[in-house]
């Protein structure tokens, strides 16, 4: 078996724990489980897929691509667009559908209500753009070698760096910013939050749009390295759960490691078991966890 | 399959009801795990796909697509869709019971995932992607005759459904169920009646599931071919709107939740059909499932008690030292 | 914006309350209660008389079905209960009164949030200065500390907004005698610093001793209202609702 798998495990890893973040944010803030984030990470790949779309062709035609990269600045400017989009989907959602379902304290309500919202969020991207897998550019990547017998190609290496700066800033936010106090105060307890002069509405709709903006740029990387399709979002939402819950729910450092930790699982099973069975991984992780650990590895809930 | 076109009204209303009530079953199934006992069930998928490969398995003749094809009667067929997955539940109940709701939806979730997926894959099992095929038909000796056909097996159909529902409701009335009932509603109240809560929730667990599985066998043998793509989470899905529609904690609910939102989704099927072009069809059918979610979430939030809402119910024996007061919905941690 | 503070008008004046968390089943039902401004104002009762729900409810925690609630003359019973910090109004729960997962120091950072940036440092310093335990604690996480630790972050989080009143939900509950004495020596010094206090107590011993006035809840409603010291020295009023007995014998600390 040679290292390959750590950077297909590192990506993967990468992705899921974007969207892990997401999920475990949106528990902790807003107290359930919420089946409809894999569909912020489809319709955020889709949204910057037509954005780009629609500013290559205000351009007159394709945009060259940057350096050895295969996306242009045309998909830079249509992700921060479509991360700001994702957000409001999200927000919109939540406006339309979750509110009306807070004021029961039955959180089972509310995770019923996702899941439904997430079959119809992803049928209707079946509908608009087809089941058929599509790209955002045709152009194949050269992998560069890297020693130890490991490639990536640049798309692969600058991802990894942009996940970090994006899990970064995240961090900083919610351990340096009155607005990230206010998030684990929020988390933490409601009404002594209010208590303490804390908008409570205003930072639930902080986190939906944060969550929906890493969403998208999940649904980014996922389309940049592999393709866009209607699923791609609902096929890791076992994933995102089992990371988020091995992680700790409402842990976000634990969101991130648990991603690398299913990420790379994954990885390590495409080589030994058979790509096919790749699924059935984080739900291996996610049984082990909830019958040895529920709590996690950095469990701040019981 | 079956030729449509020449049944007729009549034949398609019997078919249509066959089909209808055969989702039932799984709706009854999933009502005694959550209306009556609380337990959020994501996978049912799962479970219905156990019990459709175990009578598929059993009952088709001999073949080397998949695993066995041991020929025997349809009846031992649906019996053993009937353990095996009452098996399997009792095994994933033993592991999940205990978590909390969301978790244990997740949990559940993953099963009927992982449980596809072993359908996909396991060809020597499952056949695969394939699926499985010949599976022996209700009053397959009919099949010429598509009109006696349809009603023959709408009518077996509906006698299975029938059993059910007169076996639930005694089961529900019964001291069993008025200890589910408790266990639901306050747990520690139960638990100092020297009741054990993990006990009767298990139990109920496994029975919807065999109930679950009887009905992914019912449907086996009605279309008489499943697939994997036949268990993925849209049926899941499908089922949950049919108890919430028809009312969760009534098995009348259950049962009419079933019937309208087939109803539902034949209807816009058939719109879909009128309305868009032959090549647009396939992506246009992603529109029912918009519907049905869309449905789903305005259900919760205006009634959430569905069309037939949760009964009263009351022992069988009438004493109103016994009567319940309208039960509150199962809370979450 | 408001008139100002006419003399005599109460800082803080409830009138008539209703409120509980089921609309159907009020548990306050028509409760009263004028505070001056620089009182201490105490509000004692039996069990399930209904004082938290009615102080959860000024504080915008409980839902109000009817009633007047008016801070230095503004009416502020339909504010959401986040805005009331800003009006000078602050609360101090009885349970779960600090983020435990937070240090102490972002405890009071958090509150200071809403003053204006420039003065958030200097007020954090400020109370720092009066509570020197929490500076020396400042990075543990606030439900690492003890109970009387934990009751001091509390109080100073709802100081760091220099409210103009301050309401406490029972601060004796859960302490030692001396941590209790220690609470309400505190309390009388927040007083003299020009801050008004409303507390509900169960102790209504220690409550009284450092007390302007009390009023007595009883089953949702004023059941009887007075200066702290004749409560105190009325055997009657103590027997029929703070659990009988004498209050007396407790010299009130300096």
């Amino acid at each position: 078996m040679n290292l390959q798998f750590l950077v297909d495990g590192l990506l993967t890893g990468s992705i899921i724990g974007l969207g892990a973040i997401g999920v475990t944010l949106t528990y902790s803030i807003l107290r359930f489980s919420n089946f409809a984030h894999g569909e912020f990470i489809s319709w955020g790949a889709y949204a910057t897929l037509f954005t780009s779309g629609i500013l290559g062709w205000a351009m007159g035609g394709a945009v060259p691509a940057i350096g050895p990269f295969s996306f242009g600045w045309t998909l830079l400017v249509a992700a921060v667009f479509a991360m700001a989009l994702t957000g409001l989907l999200a927000l919109g959602l939540d406006y339309v559908l979750f509110r009306h379902l807070r004021r029961r304290a039955n959180a089972i309500t509310a995770v019923m209500a996702s899941f439904g919202a997430s079959m119809a969020l992803r049928s209707l991207l079946e509908f608009f753009f087809t089941s058929s897998p599509t790209y955002f550019s045709k152009k194949l990547q050269i992998a560069k070698q890297l020693g130890l017998g490991i490639r990536a190609t640049p798309d692969q290496m600058v991802l990894i760096g942009l996940t970090a700066a994006l899990v970064l800033s995240i961090h900083l936010l919610l351990t340096r910013t009155q607005t990230g106090r206010s998030m684990r105060a929020v988390s933490e307890n409601p009404d002594l939050a209010r208590v303490a002069g804390i908008d409570v509405a205003r930072i639930v709709n902080i986190t939906w749009m944060i969550g929906g903006a890493l969403a998208c740029a999940a649904g980014i990387m996922v389309g940049l390295l592999v393709q866009i399709r209607p699923y791609m979002g609902f096929d890791l939402l076992l994933p995102l759960f089992a990371a988020a819950i091995l992680g700790g729910i409402g842990s976000v450092p634990g969101a991130l490691i648990g991603g690398l930790i299913v990420g790379l699982a994954e990885a390590v099973a495409v080589q030994t078991v058979g790509a096919e069975w790749r699924a059935a991984i984080a739900f291996l992780l996610l049984i082990v966890v909830l019958i040895v650990r529920p709590s996690g590895l950095f469990g701040v809930r019981s | 399959m079956l030729d449509l076109l020449n049944l007729g009204l009549a034949g398609y209303i019997a078919f249509f009801l066959a089909t209808a009530l055969s989702y039932s079953i799984l709706c009854l199934g999933l009502n005694l795990q959550w209306g009556q006992t609380g337990l959020f069930n994501v996978g049912v998928a799962g479970f219905a796909a156990v019990g459709a490969y175990t009578s598929a398995i059993l009952t088709t003749p001999p073949s080397d697509m998949h695993f066995g094809g041991f020929g025997l009667p349809i009846v031992v067929g649906w019996g053993g869709a009937m353990l095996v997955s009452a098996a399997v539940t009792g095994f994933i109940g033993l592991a999940t019971l205990r978590l909390r709701s969301d978790y244990l939806a997740i949990a559940t979730f993953g099963v009927a995932v992982t449980i596809q997926l072993v359908a996909l894959n396991a060809q020597w099992l499952t056949g695969g992607p394939f699926g499985i095929g010949f599976i022996p038909r209700m009053f397959g000796g009919l099949a010429g005759n598509a009109l006696a056909f349809n009603f023959a097996n709408l009518a077996t159909i509906a006698v299975v459904v029938l059993v059910l529902y007169l076996a639930l409701e005694r089961l529900v009335r019964s001291p069993w169920g008025r200890v589910l009932r408790a266990v639901r509603e306050d747990e520690e109240a139960a638990t100092s009646l020297g009741k054990s809560p993990a006990r009767y929730r298990l139990q109920a667990f496994v029975l919807g599931g065999a109930i679950m599985g009887l009905g992914g066998a019912v449907q086996a043998h009605f279309i008489g071919f499943i697939a994997p793509e036949n268990y993925l989470p849209t049926l899941t899905f499908q089922v949950w709107t049919m108890l919430i529609i028809g009312g969760s904690g009534n098995n009348l609910g259950a049962i009419l939740g079933g019937v309208v939102i087939w109803a539902l989704w034949a209807l816009s099927g058939s719109a879909i059909q009128a309305i868009f072009p032959p090549e647009q069809q396939a992506r246009a059918a992603a529109l029912q499932i918009t519907g049905i979610g869309v449905l789903l979430s305005v259900a919760l939030i205006l009634r959430p008690r569905g069309l037939l809402g949760e009964k009263i119910i009351v022992s069988r024996h009438m004493d109103l030292a016994d009567t319940l007061a309208p039960p509150a919905s199962a809370k979450a941690e | 914006m408001s008139a100002p503070q006419a003399e005599n008008q109460p800082i803080l004046a409830v009138t008539d309350l209703v409120s509980g968390y089921d609309p159907g089943v009020p548990i306050v039902r028509g409760a009263s209660m004028t505070v001056a401004p620089g009182e201490i104002v105490v509000i004692l009762g039996p069990n399930g008389a209904g004082k938290s729900t009615f102080i959860k409810s000024i504080a915008g925690l409980v839902p109000k079905q009817s009633g007047s609630v008016r801070l230095e003359g503004r009416e502020i019973a339909a504010l959401p209960a986040h805005r009331l910090v800003h009006e000078g109004l602050a609360f101090v729960p009885q349970t779960e009164n600090v983020f435990g997962q937070m240090s102490v120091e972002d405890n009071l950072r958090l509150a200071a949030g809403i003053l204006p940036k420039a003065e958030r440092a200097p007020q954090l310093d400020k109370m720092y200065g009066m509570f020197a335990d929490l500076a020396r604690q400042r990075h543990l996480l606030a439900g690492r500390l003890s109970g009387g630790q934990r009751q001091m972050v509390a109080v100073a989080r709802a100081l760091m907004v220099s409210p103009r009143v301050v309401m406490l939900d029972e601060p004796s509950a859960g302490l030692s005698p001396k941590l209790v004495e220690q609470v309400f020596v505190n309390l009388a010094g927040i007083r003299k610093a020009g801050v008004t206090i409303v507390l509900v107590e169960q102790n209504a011993r220690a409550a009284l001793a450092i007390a302007d006035r009390a009023y007595i809840l009883a089953e949702g409603r004023n059941a009887h209202e007075g200066g702290a010291a004749d409560l105190w020295n009325d055997p009657a009023i103590a027997a029929l609702y703070l659990g009988g007995g004498k209050l007396r014998g407790r010299e009130v600390p300096a």
